[in-house]
């Protein structure tokens, strides 16, 4: 392998930071603080992950890998919720549209072969999983809230014609999922022409044939699909009716 | 006045701290054409959202058949208690896209006879069906809009200045159909309006001023 990089390479890698520094500090952008902030948080969870990866990955035990999963999860539902303004137990909706995206897509992966149970694999896979579900369900609450917002006057003509909660609000839940996934289905359509993935690239500078990275890429797009649609479906479903009062009332 | 069909008593209304209805009292019988008019900011249109079970009243009590409106379903309830917007917007691309709301919020198949035949009511021919709603004047937006309304007749209709802005034309042919509606259909309506010359279709006049009714 020729993987070179090392704890002196990283310190002189540190004029790159330094560059950012330069560059904030001239346009008097006021972002200094916060870039070496970022660089201190990133440079400590990194080393603290690293530890934790090694130790479970030494010891291969289930239960701790599946803890370490849901650990991933929570923290991606928690992150979600952020997005979710006014949307009522936002947290649980993004849990559950997050647990069924990733133990669906993770079990058919399993199941079909294509990774193994093991932590090294489990892991970083649940890890893009629930970050890509995160983010489709944070573009689903913004684009809720803000086309509840902006269709009020067409929600509330449809209450008044007497159609139910859903009835009512399909067109809005149907653009939201439509907004959550197209992220995933615009970079599926690019993937390989302008991008190299983190997948396959991780794979390719680890000196794997290109060729084999490659299938693995094709399964991490298919894999995304899935979680994406799969959590801003359940996300969007779930969090509708917190737009309207038990008298079935736009609010 | 036989049994009312809609009857407040009492009924207020007010939004963060701001009362905008008070003390409210009133009798609507069944088939009867009232007009509500008053100034503008009176509380009009709020006593008619109420009425639509589109936001609660916050004191005093307001029934439907002699129950109060928040014990019926509420979708079953606007279905019966149907309320007409004064700027609606038009769903979709076509008319027709419209005009199938009604049948699909009932699971029901369109019928395009009925849907051809109403469209007849508000002088629309039968090929503006598929007409983008993009191309149509204001006039016929309104006339779309309010055959959304009654294609399945409800009981009480609820129309928030359905004719303002609009020209002589297309006041006439809807206030023609909204008097034929009460006359041969029997249904119940209430109508804010401050043209005066829309007066004479109801059989009652009232008026809303400062969130009170004026005796």
């Amino acid at each position: 392998m020729n993987l070179a990089v090392n704890n002196t390479s990283l310190m002189f890698a540190l004029i790159l930071v330094i560059i950012a520094i330069l560059i904030v500090h001239r346009e008097k952008l006021g972002l200094e603080k916060d870039i070496i902030y970022s660089v201190i948080r990133a440079v400590i969870q990194l080393v603290v992950v690293g530890y934790v990866l090694k130790y479970i990955f030494r010891v291969d035990n289930v239960f701790l890998t599946i803890a370490l999963v849901l650990i991933i999860l929570f923290n991606a539902s928690w992150n979600a919720k952020k997005r979710a303004g006014n949307i009522r137990n936002a947290f649980p909706i993004s849990l559950v549209a997050i647990l069924a995206s990733t133990s669906v897509t993770l079990g058919t992966l399993v199941l079909t072969g294509s990774i193994k149970f093991i932590p090294s694999q489990i892991i970083p896979i649940s890890g893009m999983i629930a970050s890509n579900s995160m983010v489709a369900i944070g573009l689903c609450y913004r684009n809720m809230n803000t086309n509840f917002q902006n269709q009020r006057q067409q929600v509330l003509e449809k209450l008044a014609l007497g159609a139910d909660l859903h009835d009512a609000s399909i067109s809005i839940i149907r653009e939201s999922i439509k907004t959550g996934m197209s992220p995933t289905i615009d970079s599926a359509k690019t993937v390989g022409i302008v991008s190299l993935p983190g997948m396959m690239s991780g794979l390719i500078f680890a000196g794997i044939d290109p060729v084999r990275a490659i299938k693995y890429q094709i399964m991490v797009t298919f894999m995304l699909l899935s979680a994406t649609s799969i959590g801003s479906l359940i996300a969007c479903y779930l969090a509708y009716k917190s737009y309207y009062n038990e008298q079935k009332q736009l609010l | 006045m036989g049994k009312p069909i809609l009857k407040g008593t009492d009924l207020g209304y007010y939004a963060s701290d701001k009362t905008i209805l008070q003390h409210l009292d009133f009798e609507i019988a069944p088939q009867e054409f009232v007009t509500l008019t008053g100034p503008s900011g009176g509380g009009k249109s709020t006593l008619l959202r109420l009425l639509a079970s589109l936001i609660s009243k916050t004191s005093g009590s307001l029934t439907f058949k002699a129950e109060e409106i928040e014990t019926y379903e509420p979708t079953a309830y606007r279905r019966q208690v149907s309320y007409a917007f004064q700027q609606p917007q038009l769903f979709g691309q076509t008319v027709a896209d419209n005009l199938e709301f009604p049948f699909t919020i009932r699971n029901e198949p369109f019928d395009n006879e009925k849907a051809v035949e109403f469209l007849g009511k508000v002088n629309l021919e039968p090929d503006s069906l598929n007409q983008p709603i993009t191309e149509l004047s204001g006039g016929e937006r309104q006339r779309v809009a309010l055959l959304r309304n009654i294609l399945f007749m409800p009981e009480v209709l609820l129309l928030d200045e359905i004719t303002t802005g609009l020209d002589v034309d297309n006041k006439a042919i809807i206030n023609r159909l909204i008097g034929q509606l009460n006359q041969t259909e029997g249904l119940t309506i209430i109508s804010i309006t401050h043209d005066t010359s829309e007066f004479k279709l109801a059989n009652r006049l009232l008026t809303l001023k400062d969130g009170q009714l004026e005796a």
